[in-house]
């Protein structure tokens, strides 16, 4: 594990130096206007406007970080040819992408809880206290993670064995259709084939559920979020990760590099 | 008879392109051959002859389509076996957002190396490789010979026994090639196996121990540079100079001219009467010399023969 936390630091390194944290400059900007502008627009909603809003944002930001730097992990390593030092040391290939892995979600792990801390002050702005309630939107918070972490994944499968662009391309196509993957499973319709229903059911369970890990309009409303929903989530995103690592590891273990 | 430090077996390595990738081209042919342990091994051919594709293959970076390779009795497939290998890839590039310190100390890191060994270590391999003033500096602002001289720095950071170093002498200046030189002589006295690969022939005859010529992917021969260029003169070489006109002495009209510095070669058996006629001519002779063949020759004729029997195959297709 020593090898993956070496690579993981670095990877962390990277993209503090890449200036990746940058866009937390953004999201700090868009905090500060949301909060003065929810207060002159909408009476009585402001928390849940600031809070859909709030998470929303982490939630994009996260995706764009986690798809664009995470099929760039390898890819870049490989045609930059930084890769062929490192691999000549005594270095497994998927202690490599272990690291790769977690160097990124590192970043998207700091890089959303200071997003975090800025959704609270513009919260306390607005309201000028927090109520126990407000303790869901860390929830909220941990459930995006998850699903960065998950998504990171599936962009360094595909950058194992495809170029760039199209590893870009099919990790925003699956996020997409994780997304819907839960009105797959429940899709009601009488003009489709019930044999085409029946593969769609079954490629909706294949398909990573992204909604597993979206309690954003609950906690926006105020609602609680149940324990067992945190834990399922976070059973469901840590062995789909895991499953999709493993199939990263034995792509990339017998990959020739150029 | 001991281990070699570096054995390959029937080595092959072929690539497929094409639509559907259906084709294949071989870029490595059958390679079988020793580095013995604790010689300096140069690894000779042009550009594209297999050199780099084999050592990749040693690196593990690309994988074998048949054939089996060993450092140090250990299966190149053992990861552990990484320990005691240094390697600079051809025209290395590293993380470019670090420094030269950070990045050694990054793949120390990989070595089981203690904080305290690092720093040490890392300190003094700059200096060996000229980087001291430049440490602090990240790699993005490196021109090509320092990147080599970092890729030359990580390669030997943790005191490998072996040492594959690709196209080493790439990218550096007189200056840089004749430390690196120095830095090969050095890892030779303490008893280290060096492989590396060149098209710089003179870096071979200079350094190695033996070298194997490869071209078209095909092993064309292993030995000292000695062996492979032969032993016989192929005749004499005078240099002399001459003030004033030249004469018209029959010798001088064979002569190649540099100034007033002129050059002739001519069978040994004539050499004594080539001085008396020189020296009746008022020629001052330099230096008297045997003409060998070099491996530069040796190398272009191999060469030219591969050229020749890939045309003969093409226009035979046809």
């Amino acid at each position: 594990m020593k090898n993956v936390l070496t690579v993981a630091t670095n990877t962390f390194r990277e993209a503090v130096r890449d200036r990746v944290l940058y866009n937390l400059v953004f999201f700090a900007l868009l905090m500060m206007g949301a909060a003065i502008l929810v207060g002159q627009i909408s009476i009585g909603i402001e928390s849940s406007v600031i809070v859909s809003l709030g998470l929303t944002a982490i939630s994009v930001i996260g995706i764009f970080i986690a798809i664009f730097i995470g099929v760039g992990l390898v890819s870049k390593e490989m045609d930059k040819r930084t890769l062929y030092a490192l691999l000549a040391k005594p270095v497994q290939r998927w202690e490599f992408l272990l690291g790769k892995f977690f160097g990124l979600v590192m970043t998207l792990t700091v890089n959303t809880a200071a997003m975090a801390v800025g959704l609270f002050v513009a919260l306390w702005t607005v309201k000028h206290s927090l109520t126990g309630s407000d303790v869901y939107i860390l929830v909220a918070v941990y459930l995006i993670v998850l699903k960065l972490a998950l998504l990171v994944g599936l962009a360094l499968l595909f950058s194992c064995f495809t170029t760039p662009f199209l590893a870009i391309l099919f990790s925003a196509g699956i996020y997409v259709a994780g997304v819907f993957a839960q009105n797959l499973r429940t899709m009601q319709a009488v003009d489709i084939n019930p044999a085409t229903l029946r593969m769609l059911k079954g490629v909706s369970y294949v398909l990573p559920n992204f909604e597993n890990f979206n309690v954003m309009g609950t906690v926006a409303h105020g609602g609680v979020v149940p324990g067992a929903l945190v834990w399922h989530a976070t059973l469901y995103g840590v062995i789909y990760s895991a499953v999709v690592l493993a199939g990263a590891a034995a792509i990339f273990s017998r990959r020739n590099l150029k | 008879m001991s281990t070699p430090a570096i054995e390959t077996e029937n080595l092959s390595k072929e690539y497929p392109f094409g639509f559907l990738n259906l084709k294949t081209k071989k870029s490595l042919e059958n390679l079988t051959m020793r580095v013995e342990t604790g010689e300096v091994f140069g690894f000779l051919g042009p550009n594209g002859a297999g050199k780099s594709t084999t050592i990749k293959l040693l690196m593990r970076l690309i994988f074998p389509t048949s054939g089996t390779a060993r450092i140090q009795g250990k299966s190149i497939d053992d990861v552990r076996m990484h320990q005691n290998i240094g390697y600079l890839p051809e025209q290395p590039y590293f993380y470019d957002y670090l420094t030269a310190t950070e990045v050694l100390d990054y793949f120390a890191r990989f070595h089981n190396l203690s904080a305290g060994d690092r720093r040490e270590r890392v300190a003094k391999m700059l200096q060996k490789v000229g980087l001291e003033t430049a440490k602090k500096i990240q790699l993005r602002k490196y021109s090509k010979g320092m990147l080599q001289r970092v890729g030359l720095a990580q390669a030997i950071l943790h005191d490998p026994e072996v040492v594959v170093l690709d196209e080493p002498m790439s990218g550096l200046d007189p200056l840089g090639r004749r430390e690196v030189r120095d830095i090969i002589l050095e890892l030779k006295h303490a008893g280290k196996t060096v492989l590396f690969s060149t098209h710089i022939l003179t870096d071979a005859e200079m350094l190695c121990d033996r070298v194997g010529v490869i071209v078209g992917g095909k092993l064309r021969g292993v030995g000292t540079p000695g062996e492979m260029v032969g032993i016989q003169t192929q005749g004499m070489e005078i240099l002399f100079e001459l003030h004033g006109e030249l004469q018209k002495a029959p010798l001088l009209a064979r002569a190649a001219r540099t100034g007033e510095r002129y050059r002739v070669q001519i069978p040994e058996s004539e050499l004594y009467g080539a001085i008396d006629e020189l020296k009746a001519a008022g020629a001052r002779i330099l230096s008297v010399s045997q003409v060998k063949p070099n491996l530069e020759e040796f190398f272009m004729n191999l060469v030219e023969a591969d050229r020749a029997q890939a045309n003969a195959i093409d226009v035979s297709g046809k």
